[in-house]
């Protein structure tokens, strides 16, 4: 699915990246372990996260994930979506829990970042 | 035999504390690897070890200094810093350990992974770490090895 796909799913808000929305993503995981993110992460990945510093779009960043979603109706401080515009990390929010967010995505057809296959 | 150049040399001050700036280093490291064009799955693994070896730099210790030095087939990582050390590097290196402070855990780090993420994308790693006076970590990353 594309990122605006996800957008849709989550009903979310897009905070910054609007133009970035066509990118396809291909797996997704959540988590609010950066270090597991960095350790598990795979390629054309979705972050979803209940995490807002600057260090989670560091992380994006290290490991090119292509966008990040911040659950329960959270949004970073504006320092982190300049560090995001300038990264071009594109950030939603969703109102709805981690969870719930996961499942949705999952449930149609998102699947998760242990399920990679090389090539797919 | 002389001991080979690298093509590329690099050399940073990172500070502790400095949340804001932290992974700056990093950044840079994966542009310069970018740009000379080695395969992304080796630029991966090179810059999640140096930026969990970065961010450690910034959680615990005072200052610290980052040295790269790209040759065509391997990078060669240096982070030497001035602080509290490691009392007990076999204890630090169990997945789930660590002295991270509260706050450094809210903000997603500090759960006692990033010794062993260090570990799992290098090639060879080796600290050398002093009480009360601070830590080395040197790690080599070689191209011809392909690491998952």
């Amino acid at each position: 699915m594309i990122l605006r796909d996800v957008k849709e799913i989550l009903e979310a808000e897009v905070l910054v990246g609007e133009a970035w929305l066509e990118r396809e993503i291909w797996y997704a995981c959540g988590s609010d372990l950066l270090s597991d993110v960095l350790a598990f992460a795979k390629e054309h990945a979705l972050l979803l996260t209940g995490l807002t510093n600057a260090q989670v779009v560091r992380t994006a960043e290290m490991i090119d994930l292509l966008g990040i979603v911040f659950v329960r109706g959270k949004k970073p401080e504006h320092t982190t979506v300049e560090l995001a515009a300038l990264k071009q990390i594109p950030l939603l929010s969703t109102r709805l829990p981690m969870y719930e967010s996961c499942g949705r995505l999952y449930l149609k057809g998102l699947r998760g970042c242990s399920e990679w296959t090389p090539h797919a | 035999m002389p001991e080979e150049r690298p093509l590329i040399e690099m050399e940073r001050e990172i500070a502790g504390g400095d949340f804001q700036r932290a992974g700056d280093v990093s950044s840079e490291l994966k542009n310069i690897l970018q740009r000379a064009g080695f395969p992304p799955d080796f630029n991966r693994r090179v810059v999640i070890a140096s930026y969990e070896a970065e961010m450690n730099v910034v959680i615990h210790a005072y200052r610290g200094v980052f040295r790269a030095k790209i040759y065509s087939d391997r990078v060669h990582v240096e982070i030497d810093d001035q602080g509290p050390g490691i009392p007990d590097l076999e204890l630090a290196f169990q997945e789930g350990y660590s002295t991270a402070p509260p706050h450094i855990r809210e903000m997603g780090f500090g759960a006692g992974y990033g010794l062993s993420n260090m570990k799992k994308c290098s090639d060879s790693l080796v600290i050398d770490t002093r009480v009360q006076e601070g830590t080395r970590v040197i790690m080599d990353f070689f191209l011809s090895l392909l690491k998952s």
